[in-house]
């Protein structure tokens, strides 16, 4: 409460998302997430199955 | 302390660009055909490919195919703004601000990429990033808009994933995912001028020269029967050269002759559009059993193969 008296205050400043563009933005980041996750994994799983060193030390 | 900005920007609002839109800029139809061919490619090739490593390739291939997509629909959107059939998408629809599109395609291009070359192989990356520059630059930026024989040239990059699928798995290209790449890319004109012959109006708006625009709809029938009379043998092509069974072969033939046929009443065709819209249609279940079949061929040999392999002598 006392924080949002306290940002009640303040002028508004900068660009205030609507709810559609808070909703939207949200999506897009938990999306973004996902994917690197998905990434992180499939990383973690390629490196389990060629073995270690092989992403870095391969024959050119 | 308050940070006063005294700039003055131009208006642009916050995007409401959901996931579903950046999904759809990934073009999900064209993609899972993509990866078919891709998949097909992978399977049929010699030697034995861990299941992840595949996999990663298939999931590489599909997020460059978006790629591209996404990259397609970031410089089109004035064309499909101008079409009924693409007005919709989401930058001419206004859901997606171009640059949105233009970055999302950018990133998942250099990922997909890199990704494939440090996980699976790099040749095949340097394939995937051929496939993508192809469509992009060579295609959508270059012939759609200046020559008739776009689609005809631009459809390389649509045939490409099959030969990416093999690479994945030899690092070396042969005959038979070149034979794969001819099939597509002799299918692909016959596929999209069936499409642009009731179209034509659309693409004469929106200022594309396709090929029913520029040279009519007689020249473009024509066209259509001449290169599906080279596609039909080309399809039988894998059984004639011993890289699949009968079974595979009487499919092709069979549909094959229903190609050849659809494409002799498209010419006959005047006035209306019944037989194009049928060749439409069945030219893509036509790909889609050819690729099948291949899969099925492949997968079963193999499957007998063990079988036969686990029987006591």
């Amino acid at each position: 409460m006392i924080m949002n008296d306290a940002m009640d205050q303040q002028p508004p400043e900068g660009i205030k998302l609507t709810k559609e563009q808070e909703r939207a933005r949200r999506a897009r980041s938990i999306a973004i997430a996902v994917s690197l996750g998905v990434l992180v994994v499939l990383f973690y799983i390629v490196t389990l199955v060629k073995g270690p060193g092989v992403l870095i030390n391969r024959p050119m | 302390m308050s940070l006063t900005v005294a700039r003055v920007e131009p208006k642009i609002e916050p995007s409401i660009a959901g996931v579903g839109d950046y999904i759809e800029l990934m073009k999900p139809r064209v993609m899972s055909l993509v990866v078919f061919t891709a998949l097909v490619g992978l399977v049929v090739a010699p030697g034995h490919v861990h299941p992840v490593i595949g996999a990663t390739a298939l999931i590489c291939i599909a997020v460059g195919a978006g790629a591209a997509g996404a990259l397609n629909m970031w410089f089109d959107a004035d064309i499909d703004a101008r079409m009924a059939r693409t007005a919709a998408r989401p930058i001419p629809a206004g859901r997606l601000l171009p640059g949105e599109a233009l970055a999302f395609g950018l990133t998942l291009a250099g990922f997909s990429i890199v990704v494939l070359g440090l996980l699976v192989d790099v040749f095949a990356a340097a394939l995937l990033a051929l496939t993508i520059g192809f469509y992009v630059l060579v295609y959508t930026m270059w012939l759609k808009r200046s020559t008739p024989q776009n689609i005809v040239i631009g459809g390389a990059a649509g045939a490409l994933p099959p030969l990416i699928g093999w690479t994945a798995v030899t690092g070396s290209i042969a005959v038979e995912p070149v034979l794969l790449f001819l099939i597509i890319f002799f299918w692909t004109p016959p596929h999209f001028w069936a499409l642009s012959l009731y179209r034509a109006d659309d693409y004469a708006r929106a200022g594309v020269p396709m090929l029913p625009v520029v040279a009519g709809a007689r020249e473009t029938r024509r066209q259509i029967l001449l290169y599906t009379l080279v596609l039909a043998p080309l399809g039988l092509g894998p059984w004639i050269l011993g890289y699949a069974g009968p079974t595979y072969g009487i499919v092709a033939a069979v549909t094959g002759a229903i190609m050849t046929m659809l494409a002799f009443r498209v010419r006959a065709e005047t006035n209306s559009h019944v037989a194009s819209k049928q060749m439409f249609a069945f030219s893509i279940l036509y790909l889609f059993l050819l690729f099948a079949m291949l899969l099925v061929d492949r997968l079963s040999a193999g499957f007998f193969g063990a079988l036969v392999g686990h029987l006591p002598a």
